[in-house]
């Protein structure tokens, strides 16, 4: 109950999270700013992302120091995302093959550069 | 009793105890359990938008658009992709390092230290929706709209209008109610009660403000 008691914690922790929390940042920018391509884009993009949602929930939002109880609470049920994430990518592969057999391939298959828009000062 | 005073966290052989028999099964405040369950049916709200969003782009055609050039900024001659949103981050990360710092003196009752950060907090999220004002200017003059867009799939404006004006609105929502606390914390209005769990609950909600973006700088902006 004296719940308040047990999260004094010294200052250096959330300055050390914040830190970190930049360097994850500035490296997932690096990864766009080096314009890393393919499967090692989105590994990395997933990493750091997670690593910073992680530190997040358990150090700023006090989660790592609540009780068991509350954490199943508080974590369980978005895990049931998973299922929606694998019925929606599974119906969206689906309705790509759908658009693709009766409507046909668009006209521009390549991806439009913003300076071929915009022109080169763009 | 004596055994939740000396294991206050962690360990899954509480979990039993914690639900066993006709007591109170989360020891925590109420207003913070209620903050919880908010935050868990926002995390739903917003996930729905990000796997619509993962729908809409596996089902596009049409070439989705470079999100790293459309979100790129000239700053002193030089073109630098994407510089607006990685400064996003950055300030909304320092908001979020600013607002724990005023959780931890709520502990040691210091008002003008949480009221301090607190309104820090609120100044950053506030130049916060001032940039991504400024963003959805500089996309809705090149043509951005929620229905078409000169970059590429039309499903990007739509996509980028709801989930950043989603997110827009929680951190607008989250200056308000950052800085009607503040302003509280500096009157002494909780020195009535000696309670302050309210700073708490105010930082979670930030912080889950925070969280959000992290997935939208992921997925939206860098995929």
């Amino acid at each position: 109950m004296e719940h308040s008691e047990s999260q004094q914690h010294p200052i250096g922790v959330y300055l050390k999270v914040w830190l970190l929390l930049f360097v994850l940042s500035a490296m997932s920018y690096m990864v766009d700013y080096l314009n890393f391509q393919g499967m090692v884009r989105w590994s990395l993009i997933i990493i750091f992302m997670l690593l910073k949602a992680g530190f997040i929930v358990a150090i700023f939002m006090h989660v790592m120091w609540e009780r068991m109880t509350l954490i199943t609470a508080i974590l369980g049920p978005p895990t049931v995302l998973l299922i929606l994430i694998g019925f929606m990518a599974s119906e969206g592969d689906h309705t790509f093959g759908t658009r693709v057999d009766y409507l046909g391939q668009p006209e521009a298959a390549e991806r439009i550069h913003v300076s071929d828009v915009l022109g080169e000062d763009h | 009793m004596s055994e939740q005073t000396m294991n206050p966290s962690g360990h899954l052989h509480t979990v039993a105890q914690d639900w066993a028999d006709e007591k109170q099964a989360f020891h925590v405040p109420w207003g913070k359990l209620m903050m919880w369950i908010f935050l868990i049916s926002d995390t739903f709200i917003f996930s729905c938008f990000l796997i619509g969003y993962m729908n809409v782009r596996m089902s596009a055609t049409e070439p989705w658009p470079y999100a790293s050039e459309v979100f790129a900024l000239t700053l002193f001659g030089n073109n630098i992709p994407l510089i607006l949103i990685a400064i996003m981050t950055f300030i909304l990360i320092t908001s979020s390092g600013t607002m724990a710092l005023a959780v931890r003196y709520a502990h040691f009752r210091d008002r003008k230290k949480i009221a301090l950060f607190m309104f820090i907090t609120a100044a950053f999220g506030a130049s916060f929706v001032g940039m991504q004002a400024f963003e959805w200017t500089k996309l809705i003059s090149e043509g951005v709209r929620p229905w078409a867009n000169p970059f590429g799939a039309p499903q990007f404006g739509s996509i980028f209008f709801m989930v950043t004006g989603f997110h827009g609105l929680h951190v607008s929502i989250g200056v308000i109610y950052l800085s009607i606390v503040a302003s509280k914390v500096l009157k002494g209005d909780y020195d009535k009660k000696n309670n302050y769990d309210i700073v708490e609950i105010t930082g979670l909600y930030w912080h889950f403000v925070d969280l959000v973006w992290v997935f939208i700088f992921a997925f939206f902006y860098l995929w």
